[in-house]
This record gives structure tokens, C-alpha cells and sequence, in this order.
């Protein structure tokens, strides 16, 4: 370096720099220029798509759940009703370590492992920054517990929700059903979910069954929206507009609650059904179905165990048997049968057989026993056959009638097909006939299953209501009521899927409120009333006793048949469960009847002495709390 | 000096009678203009990181000490002897690249990259940051001592010096700094005059690296960054994330902007590092293209005039460091706002003297300082 003042030339080397300097500086110019540029392009000739792309992260729909219309009984009692739940929801975006998060959440509150597995299910079917439900109805404690514990909790908030609840619990399940949470199968399934999923953008409960089903696109309203300016972690800091969400429609039934509840202490420790009927409007005062269950738990998910225990209880109470018991309906079919017998003008009023105690077909060694060993004389008539529930002069007829005309003159008063009732999961019951057993059994008809049809047993099943609905057609003498359980709403019947004609033979030939002779009815009725009313021979005439109206009736007996035998129940159970079902049908009072009853108690054994004592009861609180002071009485008696 | 004069008619007012005039503030060896455009900047950011941080007083407080302690650092700086910065530009340079080196062994793992070197457990120093400075010094101290412009030799010599420091920098890894200080060396030898066949054949070389660096040298994520520059839809949520927010939230300003404290990408979180790297979007957002314009100009004002004390430096030394320091600055701001508008890769750049943080406002004055004692001691007089 000593060298480099002799050769440096500072002047070039100031030339240099100063041009490599201006050179720099254009350059410096042009890359402003093209910032400039970018700049300009983004926020003058793009600034259009730039501000929409801004307000859709700031701005966002949020769908608003409707208030669930309430169900009310006739005289204004809740019988589903909403009230605010706290549940412990996860926004998974907030959440750092969900695995770690979920074990402490274990530690916190008392959450299954069936509850974490049903959460993470969840997961998949939710949009970004949406919460899941983790666990339902927090308790207080829980709730300070979560507060004390929260600062360790990121992503994990409570979250307050309107849920349904049952104040009645297990009275009424079977009529009310319950929502539960939607899944993938109600998805799939649901035709108002499929129509209007954005209708349930807010909704996390579906009817599952019964009223809260069959009307569940009428309670569950329309969903509203609001428009909430949102930061990027999708939490909300205020709502920009609004659109308010309709609430379902209330809905009220006509059934009784107090009805309801006595039939239901009527039948405490009883397997069976009780359905009470308005013949004059169809409306269900009260359809009692034992036992039952709290429909509470299922809202937010029952657990496994408990569900298992419902399930597999030997007694069924998952099941509605008002709707889906199918009986055979035994000697309550006889004033049908009967009727039929007047109308082909097979018999009359005064056609009598002779009752040794058995029937006997022609070329057949086969004998067919009266219920009443020694019979019931060897003259005996339609009326006093009914009121004796003589199975012979049945047997009589029937094979006479033959089973077509049974078939189809059964049909008419509604027996074989849905009754249409406003709810879900109704059995049709089962109407044989020579066409039924070639289509099902591949085998001809037997004039011997006939016999059994006549006194309702054989192929023939009912269903309580079904049963209800024939005495009702009965009662109205022709005119067959279709099964309401829900009022209608400012005077739209809701019930429009069942508006199909009843009683009426699908080619017109018969209409059962035309066609029938005013008298016939009149003997089948008057046969019906000396069940209740003939005070010697009356299969009901206990009853009867100190009875201030008059009612038709008609005792039943089912003999049970092929009862599923599993091996783990002793033998006792076994017996029990193998005996009769005991029957009754009836209506009050006769003149101008206001109710319709068909009762049945599983392995009760006969009908007079169980059923019936129970169907006075009803009869006597429809017809008779009129006044305050029964009214209180009968409360009282519960 | 006609390049001189053609240059300075870009100034407004009259640039003779602005160099010649004597101010008071000469006597602390400082410039007055340079020093009013800064302070003028650093105000202007200060309002913009109070909105960028969300209203934090307590983050604007802070980064007003910071201002504080760097125009401290400044004036300190201004008082040296430009001849003496040239003596202890070598001997920094070694203490820079000893530092790096301990780093390499037993840097500080904070935020996944090796920056940072715990004194005693008591300050936390980025060596990296010295470099900066010491680099250019390093490089013009070596070529002022050379003929020029530089021979071969001198210039592979020149190139070392300004590289090594980088390849430590690199492996840190820090990309951003690393170019930078690369460039800070490299403009010393460019304003010393190398040849234009070598300026090609270096183009020619670095294009023809470009396949073995994007290989061997680039870390996943900044190959990520360099691919989600070209298609930033394609991870939207991810790397692409950044750079969709920082474009929304600059495209959405328009003209004017939706006024200072109103930006909603901004203020909702949307905008990443908001007050640190990506700043210049909440300026872009709520200030609109207006506001862009005006902080494009106040850095252009600033460039100009530090070109200016470099073109009236009295030594080669002080023209070359001066020119650098100017080139510098120059892209800091390239590359900050090239990135956060979408222009280039993501890389690790502040806005000058806008975005929050102290350590790099230090640096960046200091180097001003460095450039206020070259004016001092200027020939203009």
C-alpha cells in the first residue's frame, strides 16, 4: 500500500463514484416508480375487488336458531317447554393442543369417552371457527369450575342455548316424543332438513318422534341471520344488521294432562295401552302407553348404559304400543263382526244357534271351544252373544260371512291400515285375507282361520288406536274420525296427511255412514250396552255398577301366541308373560257419545276384570269432572 | 462539477445555498435537513404503529425510547472522525465475524433462527447487526486504500470481505439480513467502479446459481415464500395467508384509505406482523395510495440528500461508505415494500424506520450518523 499515492488519481476516482452515484440515484428513481406503480395498482385499479375481499373477512352471516314452539295440552298445561342450557363448546381454531385440551377437560368435568367420540364426530361436520358442543347442561358447579379454570382454556367457552325440555317427563313421551341432535341419518332422512338445510344453519335439535316429529318443520320456525363484523380469529365484535328469526308455532293438543296422568297411575306396573278418543272430532284425549321412559336424557344424548338399559328391558318402554303394539284384538271385534253379519244379512236381529259349548265345522273333526265351558244355551242371539261374548254364535257367523267379508268390511272401520294419527312410527296392524295368506304364506285359506278371525284371533292384529277409532266409528255410527293429537292452528288442520275418506270401500260399493241401516247399528249398540248395562249376564257388568251414563262396551281376551322365549328368564316371568292380554273397547254415553276408549293390558288375563274397571275411570273423568267438585275429587285420587 | 449541478437541480430550492449556508447545528456536526427528514419519518411511523399495534401506547412509548436511544446513538456517532471509523472498520469487522462465528456455536434458539447471542445472561446481541454497519466501512476501507477502479484482485478481495459475513448470516438463517449486508459490501465496490463485463459476468453467475442456492442453500419455508410469491391462492391459510391479507389490506385503502385507526384488516387481526414487518399495508390501508405517496416521497427525500453528502464527501473512503449507506437504506424500502405488496419473496425486511423494533432502528441511524460525519468533514464549505 505505500505505493498507491504515486498512481492514485483522486480526480477519476470522484469521476467514478460520482457517475456510478448518478447512475444509482436514476435507478433509485425508477424502482420508486415501480413501488409506485404496484401500489397504484393495487389500491386505484384494483381497490374494487380488494375492498369486497376485505368486507368478506370482516363481514360475516351468522344464522340466528328460531325459538322452538311450545306444546301445550287442552287446558294450557306445558308439556314441552325450552329453557337455557349451558353447554362447554370448543372453536377448534382457538385451540392449540386438542388432544391436551380434552384430557385436562376430562380431569375438569365428568366427560366419557362415548361423549369425546361423539364430539369428535362432530368435528368433521362443522364449518371454520364454528363451536361444537362438548358437554351439555353444565351444572352451577361446573360452570365455576370452568370460570376458575378458564385462563388454561383457550378455544373453550360456555355457550348458553335454548333446549327442549319435558316438565311432565315420562307421562307423555309417547305422545309428545322428544328432539334429539341432529345426525347424518336425520340428514339423509328428514325431508324438511333436505328442502331448507340453511333453515337449520342454527339448529342443533330435530323431532325425532311422535308430535315433535310429525310437526317438526311447524314448531321449528324460521331462521334468522345477523351480520357480525368479525376479527381473523372469527370472534364476533358486533353485529351489524339483523334479521330477526320467526319462532315455531305453539302447538296445542287435545289431549288431557290430568287425563293423561291418571290413566297412567291407572296403569303403574302394568305393560299395556290406554287410548281415549273425541269420536265427534277424533282428537286423542289421552293415549297412554306403560311403561315409558324420560325423553329428558335424549335431548342432549343419553348415555350408552342408560340407553341399554332401556333397550334391552324386558318390558319394551322404547316402544309406543298405542301405535306400534299390534294385538290380536279378541272378543272385541265381535259387534264389527257382528255388524257385517246384519249388513250381508247373513243373520238378523233374531237368527239364533245353539251354543253346546263348541262349534264343529261340516266334514271337520275339529272341535272350536266357547270360552264358556258348558256354553251358552241352545238359543242365543246377536244381542245377547255380544253381551255374553259367546264365542260360538261368532264362529257361526264368521264361517258364513266368510273371511273376504270380514276383511272388507273390517277395513272400513279402519282396522289393517294407518289410522293417520299426527305422529310417527304407527303399525298398520294386520287384516287377514284369502289374498293376504297367497301373497304372504303360499298357502290357500282354511275355512278354520276364519272361525278365528270371528272371535279376533288368528292372523288378525290391531293397534290400540286402531281399536279406538273403530269403537269411535262405532259411536258415530259410521262416521270414522280421523286420530288428531294436535289441535289445529288458527284454523288450518295440520293434519293434512290423513285426509284421505274413511269408511268407504275403495270401489264405492260401501259407505260405512251410508250404507249401514240406522237399525242395525242400533242392535249392535244395544249389544255393546248390556256388557256394561245387563246386570246379569253383561261380561263387563261389574262396571256397570253405579255407573251415572250409559256406555257400550265389549270385553276381549287375546290369547298370547309365540311369545319370543329367551333363556335368560326364569320360568315365573315366563308364565306371566304367556298369559291373556286383557281388552276393552267402549264409548259414553251412548245417546251422543263424547269419548271413545279401547283398552289393553299385556298378560292381564281377562278383560272384564282389568281393562274395563280401567275404561269406567276414564269414562267417568271425561263425563263427569265437568263440575269443579268431581274434578278436584278425581285429582286428588292421584 | 457539472454532474453535480445536473443532479442537484432534482432538489427543491436552491441545493448551493442549502450546502453552503452555515447552520448552528454544524457545530454538533449534524445536518440539519437529513436530520429533520428523519425526524419527520420517525413521527409519521410512530402514528402508524399506534394504530398497526392495535391503540398499544405502551408499544408506541417504547418505540419512541427506542428513537430516542437512536438518535442518541446518532449524534454519538456524528462526532467520530470519519478517518477513525476507517481505522476501526477493519478491527470491528473481526470482532463481527469472531461474534458470528460464537453464534454459529452458541447463538440463542429464539424464533427457530440463531440470531441472537446472550451476553452474560444480560443483553441479548444480534452480531448480525453490527455487520450491517461494519461491512460497507470494511469493504471502503479496503478499496480506498486500492487503485481504482479495482483490479480483479481488489475486487475478489472486496467480494470476500463483503460475502463471508452473509454465508454466517445465511446459515443463521436470516436471509433478508444476510442480502442486505451482501449488498451494503457489494455497492461499495459498484460505486468504486467495477468494470461492466464484470457487473454482466457476475449477473451471468448468480442466474446460473440460482438452481444450487434454490437446492442447497434455501430452507424449506423460503422456498415456500419464493413459490407463494407466484401463486399465493395456492395455501391460502398458510404461507400464502400473509401475503393475501397484506395485498387485501393495501388494495383496500383506494385513494385515501378508510382513515388512520380504521383499517379493518388491520384492526381485526387479519394482517399479519402488522407492526413489524407488514406496516406499510396498515399505512397502505388506512392512508390510502395518498398516504403511500406521501412516505415514498419523505424516503426519496431522505435518499437524495444522503446522496448528496456522499457526492460532496471529501475522501473516497466517506463517498464510498456514504453511497452505500444510501444504497442501503434504498433496499431496505425495495425490498420491504416489494414484499408486503407481492413484488418479491417474504424475507425478514423492516421498513426503515417505521416498523416496530429497536436493535435494527439502532443500526439504521447509526449508519445516518455515519453519514452526518462525512457531511462535517465534506468538502462543500
Amino acid at each position: 500500500m505505500q505505493n498507491y499515492s504515486a498512481v492514485k488519481d483522486s480526480d477519476n476516482e470522484k469521476r467514478i463514484f460520482h457517475r456510478r452515484l448518478n447512475i444509482s440515484i436514476a435507478m433509485v428513481l425508477i424502482f420508486f416508480s415501480v413501488l409506485a406503480v404496484r401500489y397504484a395498482d393495487l389500491q386505484l385499479f384494483n381497490y374494487q375487488a380488494f375492498v369486497t375481499q376485505s368486507e368478506n373477512n370482516r363481514v360475516h352471516v351468522q344464522a340466528i336458531a328460531p325459538k322452538r314452539g311450545l306444546i301445550f295440552d287442552k287446558n294450557g298445561i306445558l308439556l314441552a317447554d325450552n329453557q337455557p342450557s349451558y353447554n362447554l363448546v370448543v372453536v377448534k381454531e382457538r385451540v392449540d393442543n386438542l388432544e391436551q385440551v380434552l384430557s385436562d377437560l376430562q380431569q375438569l368435568f365428568d366427560i366419557d369417552v362415548n361423549s369425546i367420540a361423539k364430539f369428535k364426530r362432530r368435528l368433521t361436520r362443522r364449518t371454520p371457527y364454528q363451536a361444537v358442543p362438548l358437554k351439555f347442561r353444565l351444572t352451577d358447579d361446573e360452570i365455576s369450575r370452568f370460570a376458575v379454570n378458564r385462563y388454561r382454556l383457550a378455544g373453550i367457552e360456555i355457550k348458553a342455548q335454548l333446549v327442549r325440555h319435558y316438565p311432565q317427563t315420562k307421562n307423555f313421551t309417547h305422545v309428545l316424543g322428544y328432539v334429539g341432535r341432529i345426525n347424518a341419518a336425520d340428514q339423509n332422512e328428514f325431508s324438511v332438513l333436505a328442502n331448507d338445510k340453511s333453515n337449520y344453519a342454527a339448529t342443533d335439535y330435530i323431532g325425532k318422534l311422535g308430535v315433535e316429529r310429525f310437526y317438526e318443520s311447524i314448531l321449528h320456525g324460521q331462521v334468522g341471520s345477523q351480520q357480525v363484523e368479525t376479527n381473523a380469529h372469527g370472534k364476533v365484535l358486533r353485529i351489524l344488521g339483523q334479521t330477526k328469526p320467526r319462532p315455531g308455532v305453539d302447538l296445542h293438543l287435545y289431549l288431557d294432562a290430568h287425563l293423561q296422568r291418571k290413566i297412567t297411575s291407572l296403569m303403574a306396573g302394568r305393560r299395556g295401552s290406554v287410548v281415549a278418543i273425541d269420536p265427534n272430532t277424533g282428537g286423542i284425549l289421552a293415549m297412554v302407553s306403560t311403561p315409558s321412559y324420560d325423553p329428558n336424557p335424549f335431548v342432549t344424548g343419553i348415555s350408552t348404559i342408560n340407553y341399554a338399559k332401556l333397550r334391552d328391558s324386558l318390558d319394551l318402554p322404547l316402544f309406543n304400543r298405542s301405535l306400534q303394539g299390534q294385538y290380536p284384538p279378541g272378543s272385541t271385534i265381535k259387534p264389527i263382526i257382528g255388524l257385517a253379519g246384519l249388513h250381508y244379512e247373513v243373520i238378523t236381529a233374531d237368527s239364533t244357534v245353539p251354543d253346546p259349548g263348541w262349534y264343529q265345522l261340516p266334514n271337520d273333526e275339529r272341535f272350536y271351544r266357547d270360552w264358556k265351558r258348558q256354553g251358552h244355551g241352545h238359543r242365543i242371539n246377536l244381542h245377547d252373544s255380544i253381551a255374553q261374548s259367546c264365542d260360538v254364535f261368532f264362529y257361526d257367523l264368521a264361517y258364513r260371512l266368510g273371511v273376504d267379508n270380514i276383511h272388507d268390511f273390517s277395513s272400513l272401520f279402519g282396522l289393517g291400515v294407518h289410522s293417520g294419527i299426527d305422529s310417527t312410527s304407527e303399525r298398520s296392524g294386520l287384516l287377514p285375507s284369502r289374498q293376504w295368506k297367497k301373497n304372504k304364506k303360499r298357502e290357500p285359506w282354511f275355512p278354520g282361520e276364519t272361525l278365528n278371525i270371528g272371535i279376533g284371533q288368528g292372523y288378525m292384529l290391531t293397534t290400540p288406536i286402531q281399536l279406538a277409532v273403530a269403537t269411535a266409528t262405532i259411536a258415530n255410527r259410521g262416521y270414522q274420525p280421523i286420530p288428531k293429537l294436535v289441535k289445529p292452528v288458527n284454523n288450518i288442520n295440520l293434519n293434512d296427511g290423513a285426509s284421505v275418506q274413511k269408511g268407504i270401500l275403495a270401489d264405492g260399493t260401501l259407505n260405512l255412514a251410508r250404507d249401514i241401516k240406522e237399525s242395525h247399528w242400533q242392535q249392535i249398540i244395544d249389544g255393546m250396552e248390556a256388557v256394561v248395562h245387563d246386570s246379569k249376564n253383561g261380561t263387563a257388568r261389574a262396571i256397570g255398577r253405579g255407573i251415572n251414563y250409559r256406555m257400550a262396551g265389549k270385553t276381549g281376551t287375546a290369547q298370547v301366541v309365540g311369545i319370543a322365549q329367551g333363556a335368560e328368564y326364569d320360568a315365573q316371568s315366563l308364565s306371566e308373560r304367556q298369559r291373556d292380554h286383557a281388552l276393552f273397547i267402549g264409548f259414553a254415553p251412548i245417546e251422543k257419545p263424547q269419548v271413545a276408549v279401547s283398552v289393553i293390558v299385556e298378560n292381564a288375563g281377562g278383560g272384564s276384570t282389568i281393562a274395563a274397571p280401567i275404561a269406567r275411570k276414564v269414562f267417568d273423568w271425561v263425563l263427569e269432572s265437568n263440575t269443579e267438585k268431581n274434578h278436584s275429587a278425581m285429582l286428588s285420587e292421584y | 462539477m457539472s454532474s453535480r449541478s445536473d443532479f442537484s437541480r432534482n432538489l427543491p430550492g436552491d441545493p448551493s445555498a442549502l450546502l453552503s449556508q452555515t447552520y448552528r447545528l454544524q457545530r454538533w456536526r449534524l445536518d440539519l435537513p437529513l436530520l429533520l427528514l428523519l425526524v419527520c419519518l420517525a413521527t409519521f411511523g410512530l402514528f402508524i404503529l399506534y394504530s398497526a399495534s392495535g391503540k398499544d401506547i405502551d408499544r408506541v412509548t417504547r418505540q419512541f425510547i427506542y428513537f430516542v436511544i437512536a438518535f442518541s446513538g446518532l449524534v454519538v456517532v456524528a462526532q467520530c472522525k470519519v478517518d477513525i471509523l476507517k481505522v476501526l472498520a477493519p478491527i470491528g469487522y473481526m470482532v463481527g465475524l469472531g461474534l458470528l462465528l460464537l453464534v454459529a456455536w452458541f447463538g440463542d434458539d429464539s424464533k427457530g433462527a440463531q440470531r441472537w447471542l446472550d451476553v452474560f445472561g444480560l443483553i441479548r446481541f444480534q452480531p448480525s447487526e453490527l455487520m450491517k454497519i461494519v461491512v460497507p466501512l470494511t469493504v471502503a476501507w479496503y478499496l480506498s486504500e486500492q487503485l481504482l477502479p479495482p483490479s480483479l484482485k481488489t475486487m475478489a478481495i472486496g467480494i470476500v470481505i463483503a460475502i463471508v459475513p452473509s454465508l454466517f448470516i445465511v446459515l443463521q438463517p436470516d436471509l433478508g439480513t444476510a442480502i442486505l449486508i451482501a449488498a451494503s459490501g457489494l455497492f461499495v465496490l459498484w460505486l468504486a467502479g467495477i468494470g461492466w463485463g464484470y457487473l454482466l459476468a457476475a449477473l451471468l453467475v448468480l442466474l446460473g446459481s440460482a438452481w444450487p442456492i434454490w437446492h442447497f442453500l434455501l430452507h424449506g419455508y423460503q422456498r415456500q415464500r419464493i413459490m407463494t410469491l407466484f401463486n399465493p391462492e395456492s395455501d391460502r391459510l398458510g404461507a400464502g395467508w400473509n401475503i393475501i391479507q397484506s395485498k387485501t389490506a393495501i388494495g383496500s385503502g383506494g385513494w385515501d384509505g378508510k382513515g388512520w385507526l380504521n383499517g379493518t384488516q388491520s384492526q381485526l387481526d387479519f394482517l399479519p406482523e402488522s407492526h413489524t414487518d407488514f406496516i406499510i399495508a396498515v399505512l397502505a390501508e388506512e392512508l390510502g395510495f395518498t398516504g403511500v405517496l406521501l412516505l415514498l416521497v419523505l424516503y426519496l427525500f431522505i435518499i437524495l440528500r444522503a446522496a448528496q453528502i456522499s457526492f460532496a464527501a471529501k475522501t473516497t473512503f466517506g463517498s464510498l461508505v456514504g453511497g452505500s449507506i444510501t444504497l442501503t437504506f434504498f433496499v431496505y424500502i425495495l425490498v420491504n415494500m416489494g414484499m408486503v405488496s407481492g413484488l418479491l419473496p417474504v424475507v425478514g425486511v423492516p421498513l426503515p424506520l417505521v416498523s416496530y423494533g429497536g436493535t435494527s432502528l439502532v443500526t439504521m441511524l447509526a449508519s445516518f450518523g455515519i453519514l452526518m460525519a462525512i457531511s462535517a468533514e465534506s468538502n462543500r464549505r
